[in-house]
């Protein structure tokens, strides 16, 4: 028998099932895995020292780019930090669309989670299926914003504009003909709306797809049941929080327990686990899947009837109406103070968190007076999940270190900024 | 919420008495300043306190107040309003955001390290292991020392990186570009070409600009 020696492995910063840019140094002794060592910081853009050298509204953008699958939901949070600190007002309708565009951006990111982890666990079907669904989602984030992935379209008072009456379509071209377009644009005569709300009709179903794919799926469950458990107080302790919080049996839930926007009056339910191993967790994101489809139904239901203004009428945090803008000297400046020097937020600190896909998205602002931001950090709810990566593979084989990475959603814009 | 934040800083009170450096309620926060010589006891209370029980350390940051309040000026330096600092005329802090999920409580406490040239403050990494990640990330951008850490090195920035990129001396450039040279057939690094701009200058207006 020839002696077994501890071996260190490099795992990443190139493998797919990195998901990105980590790099990983494995101990391993044979294939068990003694101690893992992420070394993160290989997208680190500064994105915290950028945002205090641009203004407020200047910022905005960056968010998008931190966790890139979930892209609103980062707005979300800095521009509450925003309203808080300088207490804007934002109109109900825009707090309507912000809920549904949250959801709407929980879908996303859980599909692209579905797909991905899938994938690494050898359920290759499940990426195709879950993006054939994403499609028609970054269609809806493209009618309204003009962009598919990079919106910019929460603003500090509100949205950018309000919902489209109709919705692109496609036409004829070499790859499809036109009774294939004619198909395809069945589903895209009516506004944004209608669109997302056939969406949400097919939704529930499509769902029942993937689970019939995995939920009883043998290879599956050999690969996530026991595999990463973690206990309610140890996630608590580790920082854990949203869906890694929720598969260990913790119902917390900021959409709850802390409403912000309108998140009060909808009628959701929050998913537990039990276990908390990875199995757990595939089935809350899967039981969150539907319950963001409820949300969504409800926000549509209500911003059918109710017309209104999307952004605060306060012309020192948002801009004035064109029309307005030529009539009206007052205006002009405004708009002219605004996108030149930017708006002023009194000084003070804030902290603001969203219930983000990942967790807890959260926001702190230190502001001095200044039409620029003193410090701000962003919480991101993937840091303390890979921190804990040791822990959770430590004792497991190398190949559950993939399946324990999946289960984390692991986004590097957000965990390096 | 509002008036679990009054009992809650009531108790704060209470409980810490003299170590209460200050502690503010605005904009339903509650921010609590304690000195880095008393951490380690107030932490500790407040994580095994029943009345308080913050099991969950959200977050942990650096923040350099060596230029709070100040405009940047023609020459491009930027011109301190000694006024407008901190009360403490120290510059650097660290500011912990705890979670109580059993109380639903949130708290914000501050503690300024004692030393400019040499900031340190003790760990809390004993007591919420999410601080290990945290600190470290402070100790990187900040160069904060945080004593009785287990394993403090750099997080975020490159492998053999200079200085600390988040302090307020430090450019957003950088001090050092790197390219490939076709010659030596590697990467190498060279002084910074870009000169740092600004294109929106930082000004601090009359308070209330914003609201009228």
């Amino acid at each position: 028998m020839p002696e077994i020696k501890n071996y260190t492995m490099n795992f990443g910063p190139q493998h797919p099932a990195a998901h990105g840019v980590l790099r990983l140094v494995l101990e391993l002794d044979g294939e068990v895995v003694e101690r893992a060592d992420p070394h993160i910081g290989l997208l680190h853009r500064a994105t915290e020292k950028l945002a205090e050298h641009k203004t407020f509204l200047q910022s905005v953008p960056y968010m998008d780019r931190l966790d890139y699958v979930s892209m609103m939901c980062n707005e979300h949070a800095y521009v509450m930090a925003i309203e808080k600190l300088a207490g804007i007002e934002v109109p109900l309708r825009a707090q309507y669309i912000r809920v549904m565009f949250d959801e709407v951006t929980r879908i996303l990111n859980h599909l692209l989670w579905l797909g991905a982890s899938g994938i690494d666990l050898g359920a290759m079907t499940m990426f195709f299926y879950t993006f054939r669904e994403r499609e028609d989602l970054f269609d809806v984030y493209e009618a309204v914003t003009g962009a598919r992935m990079h919106a910019a379209y929460y603003r500090p008072g509100g949205v950018y504009r309000d919902l489209p009456d109709s919705m692109p379509l496609y036409t004829a071209s070499k790859i499809h003909n036109a009774s294939a377009v004619k198909r395809m644009n069945e589903n895209r005569h009516g506004s944004l709306l209608d669109f997302l709300e056939d969406f949400t009709n097919r939704f529930p179903a499509c769902v029942d797809e993937y689970e019939t794919l995995l939920t009883d799926n043998r290879i599956w469950k050999q690969r996530t049941v026991g595999i990463g458990v973690v206990s309610p107080e140890r996630a608590l302790a580790l920082g854990f929080t949203g869906p890694m919080l929720r598969g260990s049996g913790v119902a917390w839930d900021l959409r709850k327990k802390q409403p912000y926007e309108v998140y009060d009056r909808m009628d959701f339910d929050i998913p537990v686990g039990v276990e908390g191993d990875c199995y757990d967790r595939y089935l809350v994101r899967i039981e969150e899947l539907r319950q963001s489809n409820r949300i969504i139904k409800q926000c549509i239901d209500w911003l059918r009837k109710n017309p209104g203004s999307v952004i605060t009428e306060n012309h020192k945090f948002a801009p004035p109406k064109r029309e307005a803008m030529k009539q009206n000297m007052e205006e002009l400046i405004h708009h002219f103070k605004l996108f030149s020097e930017g708006f002023h937020v009194p000084a003070g600190e804030a902290y603001a968190a969203v219930e983000h896909p990942k967790g807890e998205f959260g926001i702190y602002l230190v502001a001095d007076g200044a039409n620029k931001p003193y410090r701000m950090k962003i919480r991101a709810p993937g840091f303390p999940h890979l921190a804990s990566l040791n822990e959770m593979t430590r004792g497991h084989m190398l190949a559950d270190v993939v399946a324990i990475i999946g289960t984390q959603d692991i986004v590097f814009g957000e965990i390096d900024r | 919420m509002a008036d679990d934040l009054n009992k809650l800083g009531d108790r704060l009170r209470e409980v810490f008495a003299d170590k209460v450096i200050s502690l503010e309620n605005r904009l339903d926060e509650l921010t609590l300043v304690v000195a880095s010589a008393d951490m380690q006891a107030v932490f500790l209370r407040l994580r095994d306190d029943t009345g308080f029980h913050f099991e969950q350390l959200v977050d942990l940051c650096g923040v350099d107040y060596s230029t709070y309040g100040s405009e940047l000026t023609e020459a491009g330096a930027y011109q301190v309003d000694e006024a407008a600092m901190n009360p403490f005329k120290l510059r650097f802090a660290a500011v912990y955001h705890l979670l109580s999920v059993e109380h639903n409580t949130r708290l914000r406490v501050r503690v300024f390290a004692e030393d400019d040239a040499a900031p340190t403050l003790s760990s809390v990494a004993e007591l919420w292991p999410s601080a290990n990640w945290f600190e470290r990330e402070a100790f990187d951008l900040f160069g904060i020392v945080f004593l009785g850490h287990p394993d403090l090195r750099r997080i975020l920035t490159d492998y053999g990186f200079v200085g600390n990129p988040f302090r307020k001396d430090f450019p957003v450039s950088g001090h050092v570009e790197m390219h490939y040279d076709a010659e030596q057939k590697r990467v190498v690094y060279a002084p910074v070409t870009v000169e740092p701009r600004e294109v929106t200058p930082r000004a601090i207006r009359e308070e209330n600009y914003s609201r009228h």
